[in-house]
């Protein structure tokens, strides 16, 4: 059968806010760049961001600037973060978010024009760039248009709009292509006809988001399959961190059909508090000793924070989303929940009902229309939905290159900036600052090679035979069941609290998964359909949910997006000790072994103090610190 | 809570197809989309739908229910009665791909007619200054989540093949409009819109604004608003004469 073949410099693979920087990087480095995206253009899950991208403009608050988000940013991520990432994205985010003004976005203004920040969960001061509650949707539509605009000035330059820069639609990639090492291209096929590309490109930047998908209760959508993540470990490349996974406190609980729909944390940034059924503010009772001297303890001071900064302390309802979600899942299991199974969200009480509709719009407008619930009036019923991996390919923070020569990654794909927790707002702006990264590294990859690497003829007849086996089988498994099964796995055995005999009952769960997944049958044609597709993702999800899993169980402790019933505490020894998945080609098995987190460099750590160092790092760190200081 | 619905379903593909029914079952609290899932998941494995996040956030999952365009993931079953069938067919304005899925590709197409966003050449990324009731009215434009569904209910080209070619539809005349207002755009965009858009077509029925899930107004504060601009420029008697006088292009 023929498969199409395609040249490019560059194969960008997803189409969210980290594949599009990276792709109109490359582009405008004078590559020939594809970028391919699993849905149709401008539809990736970027645009269910809804608070905003953080960048330390100094708008609002002048105190604010790159260290401080750099500060806020390890302390989130509990400094497990590679701090070289958590310096860049805070020094380049705001440029960032300008080159976005300058390319059409109108962010919401300050009232001497600029860009206005609003309040975030751990962010010190109001630094979230947005856009009401519907900043991702500004951001892909911004960098969308973005390309169409490079395509516009290709036209002219060359009579074709897409000589360089060209979109995919609706085109899945399924396995990446080498010569010895290095990666020599890509291989899919189109969703709309079933039919197979192949992709002769020296280097691929990984764009392809997160893993949500593998969990029922999630805020992502159908893609986030972990693809990139898959696509990855079998060409050789390392995932990083895999066991910290960050349930956002706040999705929707009822009804049953919306679970795990996000509700935006700018409703807590603006003023919401959280209730339970008996009407206390419980975050008070859950503020942790690491953050005790950082947050209110009374709802007077919590309260007075929102027109005074300088005089207050944040409420605790602005703790990281880690130890919101926790508080909530055991508030609901002291019972305490709301009739639902949650907790109560309130922006009713705090805001009146015009400023709630201007400033949560689609908050407003999601509650009504899909629960009966008029947030202007009455509470929302919230709980901890599976938001976003902070694990993910390992990559060198200033060029986000894999191990694998030729290989990039960048956005929720790649691993290591947000450490064990990711504070809100850092996502939107790490698409950009490590999309753009991304794109230079892969160029400058382009423009150093001798020659450039072809695949085999046979690695690509294998990858059609692995593509076209759920559609040749007849009588096997139904793909839908086997994800179903382990989505609940997943959800009760590798969750939010984690203990070692549940999660390895779910390694023996995921062991037989893959076996039935290996028969999976998707009956009908290769024109769009979606039950051969899912029987395709399903390799991914379950490689993906084994890494989670494995790592989840090596880890003895508790920290940010890892909570161990049977560990409970934070360990500074942990702290240096990173977990590296790989696996083999075919995916059968995974290996996990520790390496050691490099020490922090001397200028970065010194913009901290002693005192909250000594909570995190060992002695002999402390140590490294105190000669810093002494110089 | 739970009840068994009649559905009838637009099945087919390459031009060719039918109606196929099913009877489904549904649970309190559910929307269409969940139920082609369902539908997907225990009788038609195949059965081709888009969607992406399932919360009316990205305007993927476009089709007719009962005849009018909605998004699947914000139709509730309880707006319907339980008795009643319910007929999901794709977007008519779109040649079908396959049973709901619709090759939306004009829009992409329209999409990139539209000159750019462009600046003056002297402003630095970072030197922006706008007030917010300056960028209000194009961020009204940009909540839009791109479901076409204002192209596809638009009569200019619902039933007249004929005039695509001519029209960009309200989606993208929406588009020009919001660059139009935009404070640092510099591009005259009002003779273009008439001239090579079709914004003359529109004869302002409403169906967009009435049919938009993210309610904007796309005919009172878009497509009204620019063809006032575009009166003002080409058929005020004295623009005319000044134009023809001084050569002025704006």
């Amino acid at each position: 059968m023929e498969i199409e073949r395609h040249e490019y410099d560059v194969v960008v693979i997803g189409a969210g806010g980290a594949g599009l920087r990276a792709a109109i990087e490359a582009r405008q480095q004078g590559k020939r760049t594809a970028i391919v995206c699993k849905s149709l253009f401008g539809k990736a899950h970027t645009v269910m961001a809804e608070g905003g991208a953080a960048a330390a403009m100094g708008n609002v608050n002048p105190d604010d600037n790159w260290m401080v988000h750099f500060r806020d940013t390890m302390r989130g991520g509990k400094f497990l973060n590679n701090w070289r990432m958590a310096e860049l994205h805070a020094k380049e985010a705001p440029d960032r978010v300008w080159e976005l003004e300058a390319w059409g976005a109108l962010f919401d203004r300050t009232k001497d024009g600029k860009i206005s920040q609003r309040n975030f969960g751990g962010h010190e001061y109001p630094r979230l760039a947005h856009v009401g509650d519907r900043t991702g949707l500004e951001l892909i539509r911004t960098l969308q248009q973005r390309v169409v605009a490079l395509q516009q000035e290709d036209e002219k330059l060359h009579g074709d709009p897409e000589a360089y820069i060209k979109v995919f639609a609706e085109c899945t990639i399924t396995r990446l292509l080498k010569e010895g090492d290095a990666i020599a291209g890509a291989f899919g096929y189109w969703r709309e006809t079933g039919k197979f590309l192949l992709f002769d490109a020296p280097a691929v930047v990984l764009a392809t988001g997160g893993i949500g998908k593998s969990y029922v209760v999630t805020s992502n959508s159908w893609e986030y399959t972990g693809d990139g993540h898959a696509l990855a470990l079998l060409a050789g490349a390392q995932l990083i961190n895999m066991e910290f996974i960050q349930f956002h406190p706040t999705g929707m609980v009822w009804p049953p059909s919306v679970r795990g729909i996000l509700v935006t944390e700018s409703v807590r940034g603006d003023g919401g508090v959280l209730r339970n059924s008996e009407g206390r503010r419980f975050m008070f009772d859950y503020v942790p000793d690491v953050f005790k001297d950082k947050y209110a303890t009374t709802e007077e001071e919590g309260d007075r924070w929102y027109t005074d900064q300088a005089n207050n302390r944040r409420p605790p309802e602005l703790l990281p989303r880690d130890e919101v979600a926790r508080a909530i899942n055991s508030e609901v299991k002291a019972g305490r929940g709301s009739p639902q199974g949650g907790v109560f969200l309130d922006v009713s009480t705090r805001l009146p009902a015009d400023e709630i509709v201007k400033r949560l719009p689609s908050m407003h407008h999601q509650f009504k229309e899909l629960a009966d619930v008029d947030i202007t009036k009455e509470p929302m019923q919230v709980g901890p939905t599976c938001h976003y991996i902070m694990g993910g390919v390992e990559v060198d923070a200033d060029t986000g290159a894999a191990s694998v020569p030729g290989l990039f990654a960048a956005g929720e794909v790649s691993g290591g900036m947000h450490g064990s927790n990711r504070l809100g707002g850092n996502s939107l702006s790490d698409l950009l600052v490590f999309g753009r990264r991304a794109g230079a590294g892969a160029a400058a990859y382009v423009n150093g090679l001798a020659k450039r690497p072809v695949a085999a003829e046979t690695a690509v007849e294998d990858a059609r035979t692995e593509a076209l086996a759920p559609l040749e089988r007849s009588g096997g498994e139904n793909p839908y069941e086997v994800h179903h099964e382990l989505q609940r796995t997943m959800n009760e055995l590798v969750g939010i609290i984690r203990k070692a005999e549940e999660v390895s009952e779910a390694l023996e769960a995921v062991e037989k998964l893959k076996e039935r997944a290996a028969h999976t049958a998707s009956p009908g044609g290769r024109i769009y359909n979606p039950g051969w597709h899912l029987a395709l993702d399903l390799r991914n999800m379950l490689l993906v949910s084994e890494c989670v899993a494995r790592a989840a169980l090596l880890r003895e402790e508790s920290r940010g997006g890892h909570t161990r019933d049977d560990y409970p505490k934070m360990s500074p020894e942990w702290r240096r000790r990173l977990l590296v998945c790989s696996a083999t080609p075919d995916g059968a098995a995974v290996s996990v072994e520790e390496q050691t987190q490099p020490s922090m460099r001397g200028d970065l750590l010194a913009l901290f103090d002693r005192t909250e160092l000594s909570k995190y790092l060992t002695e002999d760190e402390l140590a490294e610190y105190d000669a810093v200081k002494e110089s | 809570m739970g009840y068994k619905a009649k559905f009838r379903v637009w099945r087919g593909e390459g031009g060719e197809g039918r109606l196929e029914d099913f009877t489904v079952e549904v649970n309190e609290g559910e929307v269409v989309l969940d139920v082609i899932h369902r539908l997907q998941a225990t009788q038609a494995p195949d059965l081709a739908v888009r969607w992406n996040c399932k919360a009316g956030k990205c305007g993927s999952c476009s089709m007719e229910i009962n005849g009018k365009p909605r998004l699947g993931c914000m139709t509730r079953m309880s707006t319907f009665e339980e008795s009643e069938t319910i007929t999901v067919t794709p977007m008519r304005t779109f040649p079908v791909i396959k049973d709901l899925v619709t090759d939306v590709s004009f829009n992409y197409q329209k999409a990139r007619e539209i000159p750019s966003f462009t600046p003056p050449e002297d402003v630095e990324p970072g030197e922006y200054r706008m007030q917010q009731v300056d960028v209000e009215r194009s961020q009204e434009f940009r909540k839009c989540i791109e479901c076409f569904m204002c192209n596809n209910v638009c009569h200019v080209i619902r039933d007249h093949e004929e005039n695509k070619p001519a029209f960009a539809g309200p989606r993208f005349l929406m588009r020009i409009a919001e660059l139009d207002m935009h404070p640092y755009d510099v591009v005259d965009r009002k003779e273009s819109a008439q001239d090579e858009h079709g914004l003359g077509y529109c004869n302002i029925t409403k169906c967009c604004t009435e049919i938009c899930p993210e309610h904007i107004k796309i005919t009172d504060n878009a497509l009204i608003p620019m063809k006032e601009r575009v009166v003002d420029r080409k058929y005020d008697p004295l623009v005319w004469l000044g134009n023809k006088i001084f050569k002025r292009s704006s």
